[in-house]
């Protein structure tokens, strides 16, 4: 896996991943942009670089065994019965590709054994893997109808309920949404753009220093991946450290009510819908507060998380393409001018 | 003996030089399988089946080409529970898959053109889990069919035009040899820096291109038996793998190895820019007109029904769907996409099981005739397709007006989703100007870039807008069919420059349209309603439409009243 300390560039697209294994209330991270710009590369590293998770043993949904609220039905029966065996698993990352079909998202009857002796098993889905881990959608820009309906409903609720084939149960699906596209390719539904908590544009770097850096560590990557991962192994565990003491100190991170008015004015400057997107803004600004060690959000992390987690939320007039950014970026600077 | 041993002969070794671009394509995927494929833009034929023979002799022995057709199901493709052969047997019974199968062999993607993106999202997600498989994507499109950019931007080398058949080919054995050097095979970092400044010269946006352009090199040198990268490697990896990604052409300092080779920019087809050429033309801006923005939805609205009435099949309908929401089983033969319900199975077979024969330890019996098929819903996605009339006549008159109405169209297209395409006609020929597309900001962009100028090619106009919109229902969509004009047709379909011969080309054109009962709408762009475009909207069987000159109240209504006329009378 190519260590996540080792990727150049891209700096709010890697915040954005970062506030959002943080902070899981950001519900997720769209990245629009270019292609071979490491998204996808940038997700598995970040997991990877997460320590292992307390899982029950031989469940499908790898429940979390530290959450008795949220286990699936199976766990419940055994918890009940007695004590539940753990086991340590990595945090998943799963993908979930264009034309996938619906049997193999939400899951379906075990064919195997439904033949063999006639049993109603449920055989998991891509959502079932997904639980308490990453799922990854490249192109969800073209991911047909059906499927983001149902995705909407799981992403929403964290809870895939499956009523089909005579199967009737219900499973714990939380994970944390990664969706990349193109949005010159088509445009997505505004339903599915507000599962996202952040957006981010990335661009290929133009600068040649940049492009060679980033040729350079891939090819190094390539020739030898463990002596390359072993040079970023004190980067990344400082990384770790970093997150899980962010993640522990998130719950005591406090918000000023100036920093409350700052936020609303700014929703209200940019026009965005509903409280959702002020919600967004504080939530991403306490997660970097977090990241960067401070015990309270200041304007400047309200200022840097406003793109990310505004530009999306702006009500557009589809045919104007002006850069959402750039209506965010001139709403901060004309908020945080005089301040 | 191997090519860095003083007492090999060089001489001997033919040069990277001395192969076309095509084979040596061939040759450094055959060097490197990390490079992943090609891409094959050629016609199917005698040339194309020599390449890929002599291309699979390149690779190792025992390597097979395995293809892999449009109509794959995923069964087959991602490998799973073979449910006929399990039935049959009585016990589970499990295949690979074709993309666990074509692992170390070379995989041929046939008809590449007209693979869907989710298809193609199912090959990538093998492809980046390090499946390790060799593509050739055999591309026979024409015009702007192409394969999904998420594929042939994961495929190192695009191949235009094959080899010629006394053309030579590098021994397998050199490439072989070559194979096994590679890993020695010495960059230095200059080399990188020398890839990056090309590929930012020629406007290539992905680190992936990079990443092969570096790799190329590498496969050059060591077919070339050097054991370092030269700039003879580099010039040969920027053009087969940076140049056909090329979105700029390269001011000469900055690159100059690609004079050497013949300049081929391939601007990608969706983001070129109107050439210069059309300066002179006046360019209309797009001015907001009174046009009702429900018009198309009141429009959907009304024509949909009327189609059922005529008798026809319905469009985009006519397969029944494999994929959608469930919608019941149906029995059926398992065969194709088609997806076992197997509760509805184990129902059908229930009744029967006393009667039935068993095989040994077979707790069910099930025949063929129980087979349940799910049946699924789909609903088509609607395609407007505009064919705007960008003559002189069109430009004095209302261009700029209809540039407005049709934005108030897409505005209506957005809200429904739907996809939009764009056809402009003027001088003697009908062009695309944006492909179907769901980005209406794109579409937004290129129609106030529309110049309008020269005489009325109607009748070719409208062969073009039919064109594209019987391709597109083949495609499972549901096309409405908007034709902007003043009607003053005067070039005919052979391109002569007469009145009467382009108004009878017009009218064939247009019955040609009804025949195919597309739902369409004429909108009259002339200062005062003409006749004649009323004549041709009821050709087309389309329904007739001025551009609202001086009260839009009244047309709204009018279109309203239409809409209400239509659903009442089904």
């Amino acid at each position: 896996m190519f260590p996540f300390t080792a990727i150049v560039g891209q700096d709010e697209m890697l915040t954005a991943i970062i506030a959002a294994a943080i902070e899981p209330k950001l519900s997720g991270v769209l990245i629009f942009g270019d292609r071979g710009t490491g998204k996808s590369t940038a997700v598995r590293a970040l997991a990877a670089l997460l320590p292992e998770i307390e899982a029950v043993e031989h469940c499908a949904f790898h429940c979390d065994p530290a959450d008795p609220q949220n286990l699936c039905a199976d766990c419940r029966t055994r918890l009940a019965a007695g004590h539940l065996p753990t086991t340590k698993i990595r945090i998943p990352v799963v993908d979930l590709p264009l034309g996938a079909t619906e049997d193999r998202v939400v899951g379906a009857l075990n064919l195997e054994r439904a033949l063999a002796d006639g049993s109603k098993v449920f055989e998991p889905g891509l959502l079932a893997r997904a639980h308490r881990g990453f799922l990854y959608i490249d192109e969800v820009n073209l991911l047909e109808d059906h499927i983001v309906d149902l995705l909407l409903d799981v992403a929403a609720s964290g809870e895939n309920v499956v009523e089909r084939e005579g199967l009737s149960l219900r499973h714990p699906a939380r994970f944390v949404l990664i969706g990349s596209g193109n949005p010159e390719e088509g445009e997505l539904r505004p339903q599915l753009l507000d599962r996202f908590g952040l957006c981010v544009d990335v661009k290929t770097p133009t600068d040649i220093a940049t492009r060679i850096e980033v040729v350079r560590r891939r090819d190094a990557y390539d020739t030898d991946p463990q002596k390359f991962t072993a040079q970023y192994a004190a980067a990344s565990a400082a990384l770790r450290e970093k997150i899980l003491a962010a993640r522990a100190a998130l719950p005591a991170i406090t918000v000023s009510d100036d920093i409350l008015e700052l936020g609303a004015k700014l929703c209200l400057a940019l026009g965005t819908d509903g409280l959702r997107g002020e919600l967004t803004l504080l939530r991403a600004a306490r997660a970097l507060a977090a990241y960067e060690g401070q015990n309270t959000v200041t304007a400047a992390h309200l200022q840097k998380m406003s793109a990310p987690a505004l530009r999306h939320r702006l009500r557009r007039d589809p045919l104007d393409d002006s850069l959402a950014t750039t209506r965010v970026d001139r709403a901060v600077a004309e908020l945080f001018a005089p301040a | 003996m191997s090519p860095f041993d003083p007492s090999w002969d060089r001489s001997s070794a033919p040069q990277a030089a001395s192969f076309s671009d095509a084979i040596l394509a061939a040759a450094l995927l055959a060097i490197d399988p990390t490079l992943t494929g090609i891409w094959l833009r050629a016609w199917s034929g005698e040339a194309r089946e020599r390449y890929l023979k002599n291309l699979l002799a390149l690779f190792p022995a025992g390597t097979q080409a395995k293809k892999l057709p449009l109509s794959i199901t995923d069964d087959r493709l991602l490998g799973g529970l073979d449910l006929p052969a399990t039935l049959a047997a009585g016990r589970p019974v499990h295949t690979a898959g074709l993309l666990r199968e074509a692992k170390s062999h070379l995989l041929h993607i046939a008809m590449a053109e007209r693979l869907s993106p989710q298809h193609a999202g199912k090959i990538l997600a093998q492809l980046d889990h390090g499946a390790g498989l060799t593509l050739i994507a055999l591309d026979e499109g024409i015009l702007d069919e192409a394969p999904p950019k998420t594929l042939t931007e994961r495929l190192a080398f695009t191949v235009d035009a094959l080899p010629g058949m006394a053309e030579p080919w590098p021994d397998p054995l050199v490439i072989q040899i070559a194979r096994k050097n590679l890993a020695a095979v010495h960059t230095a970092a200059h080399a990188i820096d020398h890839i990056c400044a090309l590929s930012i010269a020629l406007g290539v946006h992905s680190a992936r291109a990079e990443i092969f352009a570096l790799r190329a090199a590498r496969a050059s040198a060591a077919l070339a038996g050097r054991d370092a990268v030269e700039p003879a490697d580099i010039e040969i990896a920027a053009r087969l793998v940076l140049l056909p990604r090329a979105t700029r052409l390269p001011s000469a300092p900055e690159a100059p190895e690609s004079q050497d080779s013949p300049p081929e920019p391939e601007p990608d087809p969706g983001e070129d820019h109107r050439p210069d050429q059309k300066l002179d033309d006046s360019v209309a801006d797009a001015k907001t007109t009174p046009l009702p923005p429900a018009l198309l939805a009141a429009l959907a609205a009304a024509t949909a029904p009327s189609r059922k009435a005529r008798g026809g099949g319905t469009p985009g309908k006519s397969a029944a769907p494999t994929r959608g929401r469930p919608a019941g089983a149906r029995p059926g033969p398992l065969t194709g996409a088609a997806k076992l319900a197997i509760l509805e199975t184990l129902r059908a077979a229930a009744p029967w099981q006393p009667l039935r024969a068993r095989v040994e330890n077979q707790k069910i019996a099930i025949r063929q005739d129980d087979f349940r098929i799910k049946k699924f819903r789909q609903n088509p996605r609607a395609i407007a397709i505009f064919a705007v009339d960008a003559s002189g006549s069109s430009a004095l008159n209302r261009l700029s007006e209809a540039k407005g109405a049709i934005q108030h169209l897409l505005a209506d297209c957005y809200i429904r989703r739907d996809q939009v395409a764009l056809i402009a006609f003027r001088g003697m020929s009908a062009e695309m100007l944006l492909p179907p597309t769901h980005a209406l900001a794109r579409a937004k962009k290129t129609l106030s870039s529309l110049p309008g100028g020269g005489p009325t090619p109607l009748a070719t106009g409208i062969d073009a807008l039919r064109a594209l919109a019987d391709a597109e229902r083949r495609a499972g969509k549901l096309p409405l069919l908007v034709v902007l004009t003043d009607g003053g047709a005067n070039v005919s379909r052979d391109g002569a420059q007469s009145r009467p011969a382009a108004a009878a080309d017009a009218m064939a054109a247009a019955r040609a349209c009804r025949a195919q009962r597309f739902s369409a709408l004429v909108v009259d762009t002339s200062p005062r309603p003409q006749k004649f475009v009323r004549e041709l909207a009821a050709e087309m069987g389309a329904k007739y439409l001025p551009l609202p000159y001086a009260d839009p109240k009244l047309l709204s209504r009018a279109v309203q009243a239409e809409g209400a006329r239509r659903d009442s009378q089904h």
